[in-house]
């Protein structure tokens, strides 16, 4: 439980709710302008755009279960017990995204003319 | 006998063995443990989905754009990229908030406070879905997209369209490879555009637009439709717990509000999801 008086956590509520709206306002922003909708023939390479999007989501994340769920006032072996199982998540993304990298390399290989066309293209 | 153990069970807790019970380790409440660890596992269902559309995703030679998929907004408004979903977040987000004041009030047993402030999430709660029905509605009905369908597809050569029948594009258009385009649907039938090849190996062959990959559909209706039913199971409990307190339920309870600390884990939760939904989808 919190040690907190009722106006604290309420300012605490309202800074947080805030932050979280312009994170994900500088998210949209950010995904529009790497792509070139907001500034004539001005890009971002894919791969800082999304980087940046998944560490604001991973910010955005902390935020809503550290405040809002109140995991920042909970003992530490409750922490413990809930996050750590999640990092098994990491090698998960890792493994799949790979797996799925491997098909497509495979599909272009094997037997998707279209795909094998668009390999000799390039 | 039974009178021996009961010497020894209390024996024992004068000792203050933490193996006789009635401790609280993790000063939480049962409940509020074990929703803790449902969310837990409901995390791990969710993580699935999206790395099984991760893993489809970069399966796949090309990929709908999420910018040219999800650009309409109510209205009739077109090419607005993210405007929609944008929205939507800032409803959950809300909510969320209100969610959070909802609890607080409850922690200083202001019944009057935790009724409106729950009333406020179920508005909310409601919104969002409005939101999604109306954005299924307009993938379904108006551009037939379906578990197994998907025409939002990706060009892959450069070319000029040889007929044009699409509402946006007209003969004598000219694409660039990466370039997204929806293949409409007459009547019953659809209506792919044929087009000819200028560049590259193809140079001169008249194709026609192909649909998009297939998985997409399925992945965004049964990941979409999962965190959509989980908002909606969310509303219900969320009625009645705000009901229950309306009627001063909690009022009499030892632990107080907790229900609404409890309803409040699962809905920010709810929330949580939501941004990695809006990630994997909208933004990357």
């Amino acid at each position: 439980m919190s040690h907190l008086t009722y106006e604290q956590s309420k300012t605490i509520a309202t800074k947080t709710i805030l932050i979280l709206a312009a994170i994900t306002v500088f998210e949209v922003i950010f995904a529009l302008l790497g792509k070139g909708y907001l500034v004539e023939g001005f890009h971002i390479a894919h791969w800082i755009t999304g980087g940046v999007m998944i560490v604001l989501s991973v910010v955005k994340a902390y935020l809503i279960v550290y405040e809002f769920m109140h995991m920042k006032y909970e003992v530490p072996g409750l922490v413990k017990t809930v996050l750590l199982p999640t990092l098994l998540l990491v090698w998960a993304i890792i493994a799949f995204l790979a797996e799925g990298n491997y098909w497509n390399n495979s599909r272009v290989k094997v037997k998707n003319p279209v795909a094998v066309q668009v390999e000799a293209s390039k | 006998m039974a009178s021996v153990s009961m010497e020894h069970a209390q024996e024992h807790t004068q000792q203050g063995s933490d193996w006789q019970g009635g401790n609280e380790p993790f000063k939480a409440s049962y409940g509020k443990l074990m929703m803790w660890y449902f969310l837990l596992s409901d995390a791990f269902t969710f993580s699935g989905f999206l790395i099984a559309y991760g893993a489809l995703r970069f399966s796949m030679p090309t990929w709908p754009v999420p910018d040219f998929v999800f650009s309409t907004f109510p209205g009739d408004i077109h090419h607005k990229p993210l405007l929609f979903v944008t929205v939507m977040t800032f409803i959950l987000l809300a909510s969320s908030f209100t969610m959070v004041r909802a609890v607080q009030e409850g922690h200083r047993e202001n019944k009057q406070g935790v009724v409106i402030w729950m009333l406020l999430t179920i508005v909310g709660g409601f919104a969002f879905l409005g939101c999604q029905a109306w954005e299924w509605n307009t993938l379904i009905n108006k551009e037939h997209m379906t578990v197994k369908v998907n025409p939002f597809g990706t060009h892959t050569e450069a070319g000029v369209y040889i007929d044009g029948d699409g509402h946006d594009i007209k003969e004598g258009d000219t694409f660039v490879p990466g370039q997204s385009y929806l293949i409409h649907k007459h009547e019953q039938d659809w209506a792919p555009l044929k087009y000819k090849v200028t560049e590259g190996a193809n140079a001169g062959m008249v194709k026609e637009q192909s649909f998009g990959p297939k998985a997409f559909g399925a992945l965004f209706f049964f990941i979409t439709g999962f965190h959509g039913f989980h908002v909606l199971s969310g509303v219900a409990f969320l009625l009645i717990i705000c009901l229950n307190a309306a009627t001063g339920l909690y009022v009499k309870r030892k632990n107080g509000y907790e229900m609404v600390e409890k309803i409040g884990l699962y809905w920010h939760f709810v929330d949580l999801v939501w941004v990695f939904v809006f990630l994997c989808f909208y933004l990357l």
